[in-house]
């Protein structure tokens, strides 16, 4: 089959690799009809990401049809269309019995590896990195998904593959990333980031009642997505207006946002040249591992008391960190990789009911073949790039 | 090993003082005997001589006999005691100054308390250190399911391999004992008896090779219910003998074959074998959890052959006891 193949920094190449099999008894083999290029995919890309290897499938956004299933599916059969949930749990382990998916304990083989960097492990991924489990990834002509039994979502409507294909991450994602906000009425939100998981994360807010939307970013086409798709009431461009903490207290009376999503995670850019070069120099260097400005400047914002939502992914280390901050105005941080499972039925039903329609992030569709061209205009952001759809 | 540390300090420090003292009692013993406030004269100056020879003995028996010098540091404690007695004796018939001999003798005696000291120390040391050094190994992990069932499942010993990684075999062979087949860096088999010395059903199971096994180990696992009904906490420790010592423990290392490592690999994947059915394997980790593995992954490809020609104790699915594959209940179907 055809597989999207990392064959080094800043390259991936549509390679002709073995086709995926059956090996354990939970398993079902899924050819894949729609995936997606991630954000996330992005950090591996540019080599922030530890344990990427060279031959690595990528891709953790897909969907398709059930061609095989092990022994022990029974809730799945040959021509079921199903979504995949980018963590790969077995329903079986305290944490997924916690419906905490993305922290499933028994599904990463290299848990000992991700523990060494993290304290605890995490959940496997489909095309992650090894430190998330060295499984082959979905933008691919088919995948192996493990753990069928527990994590694909049956689509038995005749929704499109455009309609559901980010249940598998980047919708959830989002949304977790409102949900955690705990919106009251009347609360304002700002999201760090107008990229798919910013959008979706400002759309989940204003479906949870949010009074007021703000969304930060430099790219006034993804801005301009986030007032009309998302329905933000605010755009901030930190490029024309560089001090975001006093946009914000402008916008909100000089209280500040009752809470702040960070949907940008550890590639960030700065405003200010200098502060920006600094943090990549380190970064660079591997002195840490993040370019941490957004969380910073959300952290820096949030009102007192306030929640700080972070759903932008880390890898590891990050410096000037500003927990004074944190601790002497009470703040709250939340945090975590979205346990879909848990999520995407929920909100299947809220696509369904039309409260949401997840197309509205989609820039670009093209064909599997073209999948290194997609990740270059997606990382340099070229054509007006928001959301890249491969089809194999 | 701190004790052992002490001991190579000290030595050091005692075989570098007896190289001292020797030398200055052989080329200026009229130097020496003026510190020590004793009468300079033709006897006094042969006794100095004749001590910085045993002094220069000294320090070649303790240089010989590291890293434990054992003997050589008991043979210093008797030239001590003997000293004490010379400067007695001098004290008596060639005092030049009280307080330098008073204090001559204070210094032996400082000495000789260090000499027995580590004496003592490098005679607790095992004999044949280098050879074989004791590794503690604990490591622990909560399975979620009842404390009998976890209990049982490890009490059938020949359930041990499905998720042990380097062992073989392990065959009951009757009144308590078994015996066990291990895999050993560099492709190696090692083999033992064990026997289990307690055995209380759902707590605890205790072991220990019996005498004359190529490999002496002991150890214990002990279940306790995790709080708040997350099934059972799984505590192991055990000691074993590591062929080779402290260098054979390195070089295993740096393949990843870290003891401690290996532990929390098997205790891993005996949770999984019990929470999901089968040691969970991927495409970069074809074997599962694997202390080796994690240092060289395949890549994240599917495998060029099909599993059935590719055989793998753990592509083999592995049932509970009771055979019934674990409900996902309270996942989203």
């Amino acid at each position: 089959m055809k597989a999207t193949v990392y064959t080094g920094r800043n390259s991936v190449e549509v390679q002709e690799v073995p086709d995926p099999q059956i090996l354990n008894s939970r398993d079902a083999v899924v050819k894949v009809t729609s995936t997606a290029i991630c954000g996330s995919d992005l950090h591996l890309y540019d080599g922030y990401v530890p344990m990427v290897k060279k031959g690595d499938i990528f891709g953790h956004e897909f969907m398709g049809e059930v061609t095989d299933v092990g022994a022990d599916v029974e809730n799945l059969k040959p021509g079921d269309r199903v979504v995949v949930p980018f963590p790969i749990a077995c329903g079986a382990c305290n944490a997924c019995q916690a419906q905490l998916y993305a922290a499933c304990e028994n599904s990463n083989p290299n848990a000992g590896r991700a523990e060494k960097l993290w304290g605890h492990s995490i959940a496997g991924v489909f095309g992650y990195s090894h430190i998330l489990g060295g499984y082959p990834g979905g933008q691919a002509e088919a995948a192996r998904v493990p753990f069928a039994d527990v994590g694909p979502l049956k689509i038995e409507s005749d929704l499109t593959d455009e309609d559901v294909l980010f249940l598998s991450d980047i919708l959830p994602t989002g949304y977790m990333g409102a949900e955690m906000c705990d919106i009251q009425p009347g609360d304002v939100v700002a999201v760090w980031g107008a990229g798919p998981v910013g959008l979706f994360a400002a759309a989940s807010a204003r479906m949870l009642g949010a009074e007021r939307v703000i969304v930060i970013d430099r790219f006034e086409y993804r801005l301009n997505r986030a007032l009309t798709g998302a329905r933000a009431d605010d755009v901030i461009d930190y490029e024309a207006q560089p001090d975001v903490v006093e946009e914000l207290k402008e916008l909100t009376g000089g209280r500040g946002p009752d809470a702040c999503i960070d949907a940008v995670g550890l590639e960030a850019h700065h405003a200010h040249g200098v502060v920006h070069a600094y943090d990549r120099v380190k970064q660079a260097t591997r002195m840490e591992t993040e370019r941490p400005h957004a969380l910073r400047e959300a952290i820096m914002a949030c009102r007192n008391g306030g929640i700080v939502s972070v759903i932008g992914v880390y890898g590891g280390f990050l410096d000037k960190f500003p927990m004074g901050a944190v601790i002497n105005r009470g703040l709250t941080i939340r945090a975590g990789q979205c346990h879909v499972q848990r999520d995407m039925r929920p909100l299947l039903e809220r696509i369904e009911r039309g409260e949401i329609d997840p197309t509205f992030v989609i820039s670009h569709q093209m064909s599997l073949d073209q999948a290194s061209e997609g990740y270059e205009t997606f990382k340099h952001k070229q054509d007006d790039c928001v959301k890249v759809v491969l089809k194999p | 090993m701190e004790s052992g540390a002490n001991v190579e300090r000290l030595s050091r420090f005692l075989s570098v003082f007896s190289l001292g003292l020797g030398t200055a009692q052989l080329a200026s013993p009229q130097l020496v005997n003026r510190m020590a406030g004793i009468r300079d004269d033709a006897t006094s100056r042969l006794w100095q001589r004749l001590v910085g020879v045993r002094e220069l003995v000294a320090f070649a028996a303790i240089e010989a006999e590291r890293p434990r010098p054992r003997r050589a540091l008991w043979m210093r404690f008797a030239g001590d005691a003997k000293d004490l007695t010379l400067l007695t004796l001098a004290y008596r018939a060639r005092r030049a100054s009280t307080p330098r001999l008073i204090g001559a003798m204070a210094n032996v005696a400082g000495i000789a308390a260090l000499d027995l000291y580590a004496a003592m120390q490098a005679s607790r040391v095992p004999e044949e250190p280098s050879e074989e050094e004791v590794m503690h190994v604990k490591a622990a992990i909560t399975v979620r399911k009842p404390r009998e069932e976890v209990y049982r499942f490890w009490r059938d010993l020949e359930n041990l391999p499905s998720f042990m990684n380097h062992v073989e075999s392990v065959e009951g062979n009757g009144n308590g004992r078994s015996h066990w087949k291990v895999k050993a860096p560099a492709g190696a088999t090692v083999e033992w008896d064990a026997e289990v010395v307690e055995d209380r059903p759902g707590e605890a199971l205790v072991w220990r090779s019996v005498e004359g096994s190529g490999i002496q180990n002991a150890g214990a696992v002990r279940f306790v219910d995790a709080p708040r009904n997350q099934g059972t906490e799984v505590h192991v420790e055990f000691d074993y003998g590591v062929p080779g010592g402290r260098l054979a423990e390195a070089v295993a290392k740096l393949f990843g074959e870290e003891p401690t490592q290996q532990a929390k690999d098997d205790l891993r994947r005996f949770k999984q074998v019990l929470e999901t059915g089968f040691v969970v394997i991927s495409e970069g980790s074809p074997e599962g959890s694997t202390a080796r593995r994690h240092l060289k992954q395949r890549p994240g490809q599917p495998p060029e052959q099909a599993p059935a020609q590719e055989p793998s104790p753990t592509a083999v699915q592995v049932t509970a006891e009771d055979g019934e594959r674990p409900a996902a209940e309270g996942g989203p179907q």
